[in-house]
């Protein structure tokens, strides 16, 4: 087995060993992680240590589901509880750390709901939390 | 005025900044999410690779099995003499004159009632074409699919080993990988692309049968398209393209199982027919196309020469060195002739000649099974001659074992029941020598990995794993481009590495499992760069999220891989003991999955997968047996892992079903009692497996149901199966199969 992996899949590991940085957070972590001469690889003897300090850090701890529920409530000011498609698509992509496309319809083929063109928040977080457990 | 301004761009200012902030919570914690299904799809993809690759390594272990047996094995009865000689007769590699005289299939009537196409030959494009759309309701009748063997292997013969192929004569070429029997792939490549022409070239990279379910009919398609259009259409054998292999991977299964009368020469034929596939193809001298890689003592000059119709399969290699060749020709010298020409010495012979003894052995029905099948046309005197002396040698051979005296052994060991010994000079043209066997071997069965270097591949058994400067070199030496290769399954149906210098490229797509993975394609377009088409052929799975998808595939994963734990109960149990030294009846979950790993040697993440796999445990302490224990509830509904005669046979299923059809050497899918259970004896004292031959005795008479002595395989392995899939669609009327194979449950006829 080889002790590396490419820099690309870091954020991958991270986040599944519980920790939810956010992007410009993620590319601190790796800065931290990389070689002196980037070669487009890290090695775990060098990422051993940094992680384990994040973890013990308690660093980029997740979010809990009702803040998560007060983000959308502020995108969504008029309280009708839910975005349009083209609502959360405007700030998906233009505010915060921009998807991709690739992301934003990964998300809309999720969240949207087809009959009202429109993601029902509060279900969707529930959904998502559930499944995740 | 101007104060309400400010205020109000204040608060604008705020609220755009909250929306930024709440935009990018919101992206944070999904990021996060799609990381972990990521992860999930991982482990999934790990499950199902380790154990498929873990099955091929079996394989090995199988063929390690026989040359053990080949090299060590007294014969102590006449009857395990016999019985090893059935199992280890290779089976003789038909002379080109006598295929040409098999074309028995001239006498094959087809019935008016038959619907399916008609061929005739030469073909011609639109019978190609109509074989596509006939497969998708008929089947073949076995006339044409013999006739259409017969011509790809009389138009193989003429091709070399390596196939060069110019992109000045078609405007562009299409590479495909893996099909494994799944037709719906090819079909939608076909429409998606185009169907093959004098302007659309095509190369299929190997593994065309096992695992799916139309493995024949993709055959049928792709030689008949070869027959069309030879100089466009091309195909590399893969490491599926071998008759041992196929015996494991349900390509024999599917063929006797489609055609009862014919099937067994149908494969006889097709055996051949891989044979003569051609190793690799080279594009514009630059693309190297070939199965499965390198190795960094690949010599493609060597490849070039060597005469590949010799590697019969990779599983069984008696190779001969040259200073034994001399050694034999004096051997067969010395013989008198001790016995005539009669019937069975004729060429569709592929066990030894029956004695007396032997054919007593055998029931009606197994009448296929003896040697005496009489030719439809008689060999030519110096044919017979030859296989007169071989004969000859190989009844001298026999006489003298029975009457005690030890087996002869040269410098190397090499059994005396094998066609190469007793042959002299026609044997030596049958047998590849050790490097051309490597050679081969290695291009079909070996892997890239990240290191540098070269290591031998003990996943797979055979091959090895190449490093990039294996390639680089490779690509220097005979100033080449780049590779393609195929022979490992990619979750996007495609991947690049060695810096973009290997592609590999695999279109059997939803191989494990329903939403397992894309299939796909690559174009060379001009200046050879290439272009890569990808697909799912499933319009099920596009309707559903990733999150389903990846569900889908992970709970036929964890199932396989509960199947696998619950096999090792006994094995797991002593491991946990031994964590367990004050006997609490707990252990640890890291030393749950130290434990597991060391008993099944899959090198998966066992603690990513604990939750999925361990249900209830408190402040990390697990109560060992009570897991065991539901493991087997859910295994075997209604039984417990109390026999574990049976968990051993189960877990060893798919190395006692190749065996029993190595044994079932005429397809007829009945082996008698005596056999089975000698072969369970050989096996498990080969595999240290400890079982006493009361047991065995008794397992052997409770499956065979109508105690006629005779064992249906088929049968037998169902039982395995049907406990499978009773478990998991809860279909209780399955089960009572799994009783009789395992209880000794009488029936009320017996006695």
């Amino acid at each position: 087995m080889s002790r590396i992996i490419q820099w690309m899949e870091i954020g991958t590991i991270i986040r599944s060993l519980g920790c939810c940085p956010s992007e410009g957070e993620l590319h601190d972590l790796i800065a931290e992680v990389e070689e002196e001469e980037p070669t487009g690889y890290i090695r775990y003897e060098k990422f051993l240590p940094v992680m384990t300090q994040v973890l013990l850090e308690r660093r980029y701890r997740p979010i809990p589901e009702d803040i998560l529920l007060r983000a959308f409530e502020v995108l969504d000011p008029a309280k009708r509880g839910f975005l349009s498609k083209e609502e959360l698509i405007k700030y998906m992509t233009e505010e915060g750390e921009p998807f991709s496309q690739e992301e934003m319809e990964e998300m809309l083929s999720a969240a949207i709901d087809p009959e009202s063109n429109s993601i029902h928040y509060k279900d969707y977080i529930t959904m998502m939390v559930i499944d995740e457990n | 005025m101007g104060s309400g301004t400010s205020t109000q761009h204040h608060f604008a200012f705020q609220n755009a900044e909250k929306a930024f902030k709440a935009a990018a919570l919101i992206q944070r914690w999904y990021r996060r999410y799609m990381a972990r299904l990521e992860m999930r799809r991982r482990c999934t993809w790990s499950i199902f690779q380790s154990i498929e690759y873990a099955g091929q390594q079996d394989q090995v272990k199988l063929h390690d099995f026989f040359s053990y047996l080949m090299d060590h094995f007294t014969p102590s009865s006449h009857n395990e003499r016999d019985f090893l000689s059935r199992m280890f007769t290779e089976e003789r590699l038909p002379q080109d004159s006598e295929m040409e005289g098999c074309r028995d299939y001239d006498c094959i009537e087809v019935p008016d009632s038959y619907m399916g196409p008609r061929l005739s030959f030469p073909l011609l494009p639109d019978h190609a074409t109509a074989l596509l759309e006939a497969f998708r309701l008929k089947q073949l009748h076995a006339r044409y699919v013999l006739n259409l063997l017969h011509e790809t292997r009389k138009y193989l013969v003429q091709l070399p080993n390596i196939n060069r192929v110019s992109t000045c004569y078609s405007e562009e070429i299409t590479v495909c990988g893996d099909l494994h029997g799944q037709l719906d792939d090819l079909i939608f490549i076909f429409y998606k692309n185009g169907l093959p022409s004098p302007e659309r070239a095509y190369v299929f990279n190997g593994d065309f049968v096992d695992r799916g379910k139309d493995s024949l009919e993709i055959l049928m398609v792709l030689f008949a398209f070869m027959l069309v259009y030879p100089k466009e259409f091309h195909l590399n054998r893969g490491n599926h393209e071998d008759h041992m292999v196929n015996l494991r991977y349900g390509f024999t299964k599917e063929v006797m199982h489609k055609y009862k009368t014919h099937g067994k020469k149908i494969l006889k034929v097709l055996q051949d027919v891989f044979c003569w596939l051609p190793l690799a193809t080279l594009v514009d001298e630059k693309v190297l196309i070939l199965h499965g890689g390198v190795s960094d003592k690949t010599d493609l000059e060597l490849l070039s020469k060597l005469d590949r119709h010799k590697i019969v399969s990779a599983m069984r290699c008696k190779t001969r060195k040259e200073n034994e060749k001399q050694a034999e020709k004096g051997k067969a010298n010395q013989t008198g002739s001790a016995g005539k020409p009669s019937p069975w010495f004729l060429p569709q012979s592929h066990s030894l000649p029956s004695s007396p003894l032997r054919l007593g052995s055998h029931k009606a029905h197994k009448d296929s099974r003896s040697s005496s099948v009489p030719c439809s046309i008689p060999p030519n005197p110096q044919e017979l001659s030859r296989q007169v002396r071989r004969s000859v040698d190989l009844e001298l051979e026999r006489c003298r074992q029975q009457a005690g005296f030890p087996v002869i052994k040269e410098k190397k060991e090499e059994p005396l029941l094998f066609s190469s010994e007793a042959d002299s000079e026609a044997g030596e043209l049958l047998q590849p020598t050790q490097e051309e066997w490597r050679q081969v071997v290695d291009i079909l069965w070996s892997d890239p990995m990240a290191q540098e270097g070269c290591k031998a591949n003990t996943v797979r058994g055979g091959g090895c794993y190449f490093g990039p400067n294996v390639t680089e070199q490779l690509l220097q030496k005979y100033n080449l481009q780049f590779l393609i290769r195929s022979h490992e399954c990619k979750p996007e149906g495609y991947e690049f590495c060695h810096s973009r210098k290997v592609l590999t490229i695999f279109s059997a797509s939803n191989y494990y499992e329903v939403g397992s993975n894309r299939g796909a394609y690559v174009k060379l377009g001009p200046a050879l760069t290439p272009h890569i088409v990808q697909y799912q052929a499933n319009k099920a799975t596009h309707m559903l999220t990733m999150r389903q998808r990846i569900s889908r595939v992970e709970e036929s994963a964890l199932r396989a891989l509960r199947g696998k734990l619950f096999a090792h109960s006994s094995d797991l149990l002593g491991e946990f003991k031994k964590h367990d030294k004050d006997k609490t009846g707990l252990i640890t979950l890291s030393d749950w999955a130290a434990a597991v790993e060391s008993v099944l040697h899959l090198g998966l993440p066992w603690r990513m997968l604990r939750p999925q796999l361990v249900n209830s445990s408190t402040d990390n302490m697990l109560e060992y047996k009570s897991w065991l224990e539901d493991l087997a509830k859910e295994q075997l509904s209604h039984e417990n892992i109390q026999s574990s005669l049976l968990e051993t046979l189960y877990r060893n299923r798919s190395n006692l079903e190749t065996i029993f059809r190595i044994i079932d050497s005429d397809h007829s899918g009945f082996i008698s009692l005596d056999e089975f259970r000698q072969t369970w004896k050989l096996f498990s004292s080969h595999m240290k497996i400890d079982i006493t031959d009361d047991c065995i005795c008794d397992l052997a008479r409770s499956i065979d149901f109508n105690k006629d002595g005779h064992i249906d395989i088929n049968e037998f392995l169902e039982a395995f199966r049907l406990v499978e899939q009773s478990c998991s669609e809860g279909n209780a009327s399955e089960c009572p199969q799994a009783t009789n194979a395992n209880s000794g449950y009488s029936r009320p006829d017996a006695h």
